[in-house]
């Protein structure tokens, strides 16, 4: 457990707390990533983040604060990189009871979380010219149209589509469409359709529920992603997981709210949605089901939610009801 | 893609009246009807157009990446657009699987032997066409020359490709200004850069530097900015014009494409070439028929074809 910045702490304790009562078989083992200057003077993640993702290979993080300046890498970029997170999956469906322009969402976004625009090679050329490469590899690109399959298959998901833009990008997004066609070739028993970003957004601002997995390279998936949850009520709402070669890692993709740090305020329903995902990638599907219901369903009653659910409940308030509803979901 | 500007607020427009004189001699201008409901599309512009004595002449190419034996060469549509100053394209297609040969697309070339460098889209809700998004009303300002869409790519070895995003200070510098100006013509408040300078550190922050700089040059414009994602969850934009972004190939000859946006962006060349009046009247014509909600395409929730769609708008341009 990476506690995390800001309103972190009390979230992952909210979390904590619920999957208590619900009885789940998770031990937890708080880690602090507060980089620490190694002897030659540079920042790098505490060694106890290595050693423990190890043992347990699994993790949930609450929001990180990146340190601004002085060529911090961003944490969750380390974090990505030391263990190979490389697909990025975001569920998006709607909650009944909080309102937003749009009903019935159910869609998950698969990102590419390694390559494409954050390969992170940049220079300037001359004064006033700069260069960005956007990286795409056949390797990489087949690791996540596999994943993506595979992701559809374990949980009952009928099509996957492709989000690309290789009439402009041909080499390079013809490159991961090339990838994504080759492995639907291999997974007959799930549909497979193709589409441009553009069209995408249109479409899914029009009519999200047209939309089941959708598979992308990295900055489309960023972009998307944050825009689906935006049709389901924000980042309060949308839980994260990261999956990678060795290990994987859950997570909430919103900030850390330091303004109502420590006040009791925060909303702890993105972490605890990403833990029900973690809880269901460990096997221990039907302790998701569970929590995953008596959250929703606190929700659904809209007696006791947090402020920016629209209700005045504190943060332990609402947890207390969860953890109520836990106890009595069969 | 990512380097766009997002300019909100605006005035309507001010009342206007007929010239007291037309304008001698008619204005040519260059119409490509693109792939797909293009042609079908333009016809319906010409229509219009002609029902209100707009006084334009059509030179009509044909181009097109997936036609190619019936297609113009790039360099006769340019030189047409050069002589004309000004035209009307509908959407050209650009197959998506590369076999190999030249990256870029007969879209990408004509942009860039013109120096198209600002794609301008205004987003406003249409009133009486009722879309989860109501009172909309904003501009989006792309540089459209370089950045993703420069076509450098090559493989570096087998299964690795590079793909080159320039982003330059000139090109950065003249989009920023041209929004600016814009803003100021069009008496807009606010100018938003949006960018991915978090991820794209030089790249996007050279952009992002640039409409900083030109910024400053505008002290009554309010200036900020916005990192793409964050501005996508928060706008939810959205576009009414289906279909219009591609060529819509399988409605093609069934008479059901929507008319609207290529009437709309026909407008805003008759403006582009001072002939307000005409750009007004059609333009309100237009927004007429979608306000009276009785003749619609598919798209919009009706059943009437584009030559109803047409027909309504002609029939209602001088009321």
């Amino acid at each position: 457990m990476i506690p995390g910045d800001g309103i972190g702490p009390e979230i992952s304790q909210a979390v904590k707390e619920i999957f208590a009562s619900a009885g789940a078989p998770v031990e937890w083992e708080d880690v602090d990533v507060t980089p620490v200057k190694g002897p030659d003077g540079v920042f790098r993640l505490p060694q106890k983040i290595f050693d423990s993702m190890a043992e347990t290979r699994i993790g949930l993080k609450g929001p990180l604060a990146t340190p601004i300046g002085k060529g911090h890498q961003s944490l969750n970029l380390a974090l990505r990189k030391s263990f190979n997170l490389y697909a990025n999956v975001r569920p998006c469906k709607s909650i009944e009871g909080f309102k937003t322009p749009y009903d019935d969402v159910n869609l998950i976004t698969i990102r590419e979380n390694t390559e494409g625009e954050y390969s992170g090679i940049e220079h300037k050329i001359v004064d006033g010219v700069v260069q960005s490469i956007k990286l795409i590899t056949e390797n990489a690109s087949r690791r996540v149209a596999e994943y993506a399959f595979k992701y559809a298959r374990e949980n009952n998901r009928s099509t996957v589509t492709v989000v690309h833009k290789a009439n402009i990008m041909r080499m390079s997004d013809g490159l991961f469409l090339k990838c994504c066609r080759e492995v639907a070739n291999k997974n007959k028993d799930i549909r497979f359709t193709e589409s441009y970003l553009d069209t995408v957004c249109l479409n899914m601002v029009q009519d999200p529920t047209q939309f089941d997995v959708l598979v992308m390279p990295n900055l489309y998936g960023d972009i998307l992603s944050d825009l689906c949850a935006g049709l389901i009520g924000g980042l309060g709402v949308t839980p994260s997981g990261n999956i990678g070669e060795d290990g994987a890692i859950f997570e909430s993709v919103h900030g850390t709210a330091p303004d109502i740090a420590g006040q009791d305020k925060a909303n702890p329903t993105a972490l605890l949605l990403s833990a029900v995902m973690m809880l269901r990638h460990m096997g221990l599907g039907d302790y998701g089901r569970r929590i995953e219901k008596a959250a929703l369903d606190t929700v659904k009653d809209g007696k006791v939610l947090t402020a920016d659910l629209g209700g005045n409940a504190t943060c332990s308030a609402y947890t207390k009801e969860i953890c109520a509803r836990v106890q009595n979901t069969p | 893609m990512v380097a766009c500007l997002i300019l909100r607020k605006a005035h309507f427009y001010e009342p206007i009246s007929e010239p007291v004189s037309h304008p001698e001699g008619n204005n040519t201008v260059t119409l490509v009807p693109g792939d797909g409901v293009g042609p079908e599309l333009m016809n319906s512009v010409q229509d219009v157009f002609s029902a209100a004595g707009v006084p334009v002449d059509f030179e009509e190419i044909f181009i097109s990446e997936i036609q190619p034996g019936q297609s113009a060469t790039v360099q006769t549509v340019v030189e047409s657009f050069r002589r004309n100053g000004v035209g009307l394209k509908g959407i050209l297609t650009s197959p998506s699987t590369y076999k190999g040969g030249v990256l870029r697309t007969v879209n990408m070339k004509i942009r860039r032997e013109l120096d198209l460098f600002a794609n301008v889209v205004r987003v406003k809700s249409l009133p009486g066409f009722h879309t989860r998004h109501n009172n909309l009303d904003f501009v989006i300002i792309r540089e459209q020359t370089e950045g993703e869409y420069s076509a450098l790519e090559h493989e570096s070895v087998s299964g690795v490709v590079e793909c080159l995003k320039i982003i330059t200070r000139a090109n950065s510098m003249r989009i920023a200004k041209f929004a600016f100006d814009y803003a100021m013509r069009h008496h807009r408040k606010k100018v938003t850069a949006v960018h991915k300078a978090n991820i794209m550190k030089l790249g996007d922050g050279l952009f992002l530097a640039c409409c900083e700089e030109v910024s400053k040059m505008y002290p009554t414009i309010k200036y900020e900015n916005m990192i793409i994602d964050n501005c996508c969850m928060q706008v939810h934009c959205v576009n009414y014009i289906s279909g219009a972004r591609h060529s819509f190939a399988e409605a093609v000859g069934k008479n059901i494409a929507n008319p609207t946006a290529s009437l709309l962006s026909a407008c805003n060349m008759l403006k582009h070439i001072h002939l307000e009046y005409h750009s007004r009247i059609i333009h309100d014509a237009v927004l007429r028929v979608i306000k009276s909600g009785k003749v619609r395409t598919k798209d919009m929730g009706g059943h009437n074809t584009t030559s109803d769609f047409t027909q309504a708008v002609i029939s209602s341009l001088h009321h």
